[in-house]
C-alpha cells in the first residue's frame, strides 16, 4: 500500500501552470463552458467535482487540446499554444484509449512512438508503475476494469508529462485498486506534477486533494481545500 | 437593401424578358433543326452561370479555410445552392431538346454528361452540410468544395476524351456558330447573371440571418442562469 | 523527417497486426467480395458476347464496392474506446495517421481486388487480348485513386451523422474522372483495341492533385471541433 501523504503547502504557489480567461466553449446552442477565468498553480492536485453535463470533461478536453474554445484564453505552461504544449500533458479519458486486440505492452509501444519514445524500457516501467506486470501477453480487451484504467493511466505517463488530465479515473474500479491508484497521484504529486482529476467519487481524494474545484453548469463555484457541503457561492465566478 | 431590391429585381425582369424576345423572335431560325433549338437559348447561358457561382463556391470555400470568417461560409453555401440551381435547369433543358431532334431523353454527349457529374458533386457538398454539426459544417464543406472544385476539370476532360472515342449525339454543338446566336447567348447570359447573383443575394442575407440567430441563441443559452 | 515516417509505419503496422488478430474483418470482406462477384455474375451473364466487352467496368466496380465497406471499417477501429483521441493529444502529426491509414487501406483493397480478379477472370473467362501487364499500373494507380480520397473522405465522415452512407456519397462523384479512366483502361487492355495511355496520364493527374490536397487539408479537417 502507498502511504498517503496531506499535502501541506506552507507558501503561495509561485506563477500559475494553467490560466484560464474567460473561457467559453459551445457547442452550437449549449453552452458547456461560460466563461471561467481561474489560475492553477504547479505540482498541486485539483479535484474537479460537480454534476453531470457540468463541463467538467469539457474543460479538460479543452485543456488537452481536443477542444478548441469558442472564446477566451488558455495559457498553459506558459504557452498560449496549447497543441504544442502537447508533449509534456497526459490525458485519460472515461473510455479505455486502448485498442483491445493488442497486450498493453504492445498498446504502450506504439503510443510511446507518437512521442518519439523507442525504448522498451520507458513502456515496462510506466506499467510497473501502475502495479501491472509488462509481460502480460493478455489482450487489453479481457482485462478487469480495474486493470484497463490503469493501463490507461499507463498511457497517459508514457512521456512523464509535468500536467495530467484525469477524467474519472476511478469509475467501475473495484475500491483496492481505486485507492492505489490514488496513492500512484499522491506521488506524481509529490514529484512535482500537477494532477486535475475529474471524479463523482471526491471522498477518494478527500485527504490527497490540494484543492477541490466545483464546476456547475460551465462555471467555477466554489474552490477549496477542504470537501465540505458547499456553501452558496459567495464569490461565483 | 429594401430600397434597392425592387429596382433591380424589375430592371432583371426586364433583361429576362429582353432575352427571351430575343431568343424566340429575333434570333435567326437554325436550318437543320428549326425553331426547337432556341433552346439553346437557355442551355448554354444556364451551365456558364453555373460555373460562374461554383467558381464563387470554390473560391469562398478557400477564403473560409484561410480567414475562418463565417461570411465567406455563407457566400459559399449560396453560390452553390443558386449554381446548382441553373445545373439543374441545364440538365432539364438538354432532354427537352434533345427528344424532338434525336428522338431519345438523354444522349450521353460530354457536355451533358460532365454537367450531371458535376451536379453530383455540389448535391453531394450540399448533403454534407446538412448531415454534419453545425460547428464543423464550414470547415469540412470547405474541403469538399475544394476537392470538388478541383475535380471538375478532371471531370470534363476525361469525359471529352472518352466521347471523342465514342461519339454520341452531340448537344449544343454543331459546327460553327452564327454571330448573331452568340449576340444572343451573351444577353440570355447576361440576363441569368443578374436574375442568379439577386437570387443569390437573398439567400447570402439569409445565411447571414442564420447565423445571427445562431450566434445570438447560442449568447443566450451563456448568459442564462440555470437553477438556483 | 524520421518521426513522422516512424509514426507512419509504426501506425500502418499497428493496423496491419490488428486487421490480422481480427480476421473476421478480413473473412467477412473476402465473402462479401465473392458475393460482389457472383451476383454480379447473374445480373451480367458472362457467357453472353457482350460480358467480356464490360468486364472492365464490372470488376472495377466490384472493387468500388468492396472498397467502401473496407474504407469504412478502417477509421471505426479508431473510434472504439476513444483511440483516436489518444493520437490527438499526442504530438504526432495528423498527415502521418492519414499516410498510414491511405497506406493501409490500399494493402487492405489490394488483397481484396487480388481476390477477386482470378474469380472474374474465372467466371467470365477473361483472357487480355492486349498488353496484360499493363493491368498493373491501372491497378496501382487506380486503386490508389479510390483508396486516397476514400480515405479522406473517411474521416471526414466520422464527424457526421449517417457515418457509413455518407462515404460513398462522398466518393462516388469525386472519383467519376478516375474509375472512367480505370474502365476504360482495363476494357482497352482486355479487347487490345486502343491504348491507354491517356488513360494511364489521366490517372497520374488525378493521383497527384487529389493526394497532395488530401495532405494538404486532412489536418483541417482532423482538428476540426
Amino acid at each position: 500500500m502507498f502511504p498517503v501523504i496531506v499535502s501541506e503547502l506552507s507558501s503561495p504557489p509561485p506563477s500559475a501552470i494553467v490560466a484560464l480567461s474567460n473561457l467559453v466553449k459551445q457547442f452550437g446552442r449549449f453552452a458547456a463552458l461560460r466563461g471561467i477565468t481561474a489560475e492553477f498553480a504547479p505540482g498541486r492536485l485539483y479535484a474537479l467535482l460537480g454534476d453531470n453535463g457540468a463541463g467538467k470533461t469539457t474543460l479538460l478536453r479543452t485543456l488537452a487540446g481536443l477542444t478548441r474554445p469558442t472564446r477566451g484564453a488558455i495559457s498553459l505552461l506558459g504557452t498560449t499554444d496549447v497543441r504544442a504544449a502537447c508533449r509534456e500533458v497526459g490525458y485519460m479519458a472515461h473510455p479505455s484509449m486502448l485498442y483491445d486486440e493488442m497486450s498493453g505492452m504492445e498498446n504502450l509501444r506504439y503510443f510511446a512512438r507518437l512521442y518519439g519514445i523507442e525504448d522498451d524500457a520507458v513502456c515496462s516501467e510506466v506499467i510497473r508503475a501502475v502495479k501491472l506486470d509488462p509481460s502480460l501477453e493478455r489482450s487489453v480487451g479481457q482485462y478487469s476494469q480495474g486493470m484497463r484504467q490503469r493501463m490507461s493511466l499507463a498511457r497517459a505517463l508514457l512521456n512523464d508529462p509535468k500536467i495530467l488530465l484525469l477524467d474519472e479515473p476511478f469509475s467501475n474500479v473495484d475500491l483496492g485498486s481505486a485507492r492505489d491508484m490514488v496513492g500512484l497521484l499522491a506521488e506524481m504529486r509529490n514529484a512535482g506534477k500537477t494532477l486535475f482529476v475529474v471524479t463523482h467519487q471526491a471522498a477518494l481524494l478527500e485527504k490527497v486533494a490540494d484543492e477541490f474545484v466545483w464546476i456547475e453548469a460551465g462555471k467555477i463555484v466554489a474552490r477549496g481545500r477542504e470537501l465540505e457541503p458547499r456553501q452558496p457561492p459567495a464569490e461565483a465566478e | 437593401m429594401k430600397r434597392v431590391f425592387p429596382i433591380l429585381a424589375v430592371g432583371t425582369a426586364a433583361f429576362l424578358g429582353y432575352g427571351f424576345y430575343e431568343a424566340l423572335w429575333v434570333a435567326p431560325t437554325d436550318q437543320l433543326q428549326g425553331d426547337v433549338y432556341r433552346i439553346i437559348y437557355y442551355h448554354v447561358p444556364s451551365a456558364w452561370t453555373a460555373f460562374v457561382f461554383f467558381a464563387v463556391n470554390f473560391v469562398a470555400s478557400i477564403v473560409y479555410l484561410v480567414r475562418r470568417n463565417l461570411k465567406a461560409d455563407a457566400v459559399a453555401v449560396s453560390a452553390a445552392e443558386v449554381g446548382l440551381v441553373f445545373c439543374s435547369v441545364v440538365l432539364v433543358t438538354g432532354p427537352i431538346w434533345a427528344r424532338p431532334v434525336w428522338g431519345i431523353w438523354w444522349t450521353w454527349d460530354w457536355r451533358l454528361t460532365s454537367t450531371l457529374v458535376m451536379w453530383l458533386i455540389y448535391i453531394s457538398y450540399l448533403v454534407l452540410r446538412r448531415f454534419s454539426s453545425s460547428g464543423q459544417t464550414p470547415v469540412l464543406a470547405a474541403a469538399l468544395a475544394i476537392f470538388g472544385g478541383l475535380d471538375i476539370p478532371l471531370v470534363y476532360f476525361s469525359i471529352w476524351f472518352f466521347r471523342t472515342q465514342h461519339p454520341q449525339p452531340v448537344v449544343g454543338d454543331g459546327g460553327s456558330i452564327d454571330p448573331s446566336m452568340f449576340q444572343v447567348w451573351l444577353i440570355n447570359w447576361g440576363a441569368f447573371l443578374c436574375f442568379g447573383a439577386l437570387v443569390f443575394w437573398l439567400r447570402y442575407r439569409q445565411a447571414l440571418r442564420l447565423q445571427e440567430i445562431e450566434e445570438a441563441e447560442a449568447l443566450e443559452s451563456l448568459l442564462e442562469v440555470r437553477g438556483a | 523527417m524520421s518521426f513522422r515516417s516512424g509514426i507512419t509505419r509504426a501506425t500502418l503496422a499497428k493496423d496491419i497486426r490488428l486487421e490480422w488478430r481480427s480476421k473476421d474483418a478480413i473473412n467477412s470482406m473476402l465473402f462479401f467480395a465473392l458475393l460482389v462477384v457472383v451476383i454480379f455474375s447473374f445480373s451480367f451473364d458472362p457467357t453472353a458476347e457482350d460480358s467480356r466487352r464490360i468486364a472492365g467496368g464490372l470488376i472495377w466496380v466490384a472493387f468500388l464496392f468492396a472498397a467502401v465497406v473496407a474504407l469504412n471499417q478502417t477509421w471505426a477501429r479508431e473510434l472504439r474506446n476513444q483511440v483516436l483521441d489518444a493520437y490527438r493529444v499526442s504530438p504526432a502529426p495528423p498527415n502521418s495517421l492519414f499516410v498510414a491509414k491511405a497506406l493501409g487501406n490500399f494493402i487492405f483493397v489490394g488483397v481484396l481486388e487480388g481476390f477477386m480478379t482470378p474469380l472474374f477472370a474465372v467466371f467470365y473467362n477473361l483472357r487480355p487480348l492486349g498488353p496484360g501487364w499493363e493491368l498493373i499500373p491501372v491497378a496501382l494507380l487506380g486503386t490508389w485513386a479510390l483508396v486516397v480520397n476514400g480515405t479522406f473522405f473517411a474521416a471526414m465522415s466520422l464527424r457526421t451523422r449517417s457515418r457509413e452512407i455518407m462515404l460513398p456519397l462522398l466518393l462516388f462523384p469525386i472519383s467519376i474522372p478516375a474509375l472512367l479512366a480505370m474502365v476504360r483502361a482495363t476494357s482497352a487492355i482486355l479487347s487490345g483495341e486502343e491504348s491507354i495511355g491517356f488513360w494511364i496520364a489521366l490517372l497520374v493527374a488525378y493521383d497527384v492533385v487529389f493526394t497532395m490536397a488530401s495532405l494538404f487539408l486532412f489536418e483541417t479537417v482532423f482538428e476540426a471541433e
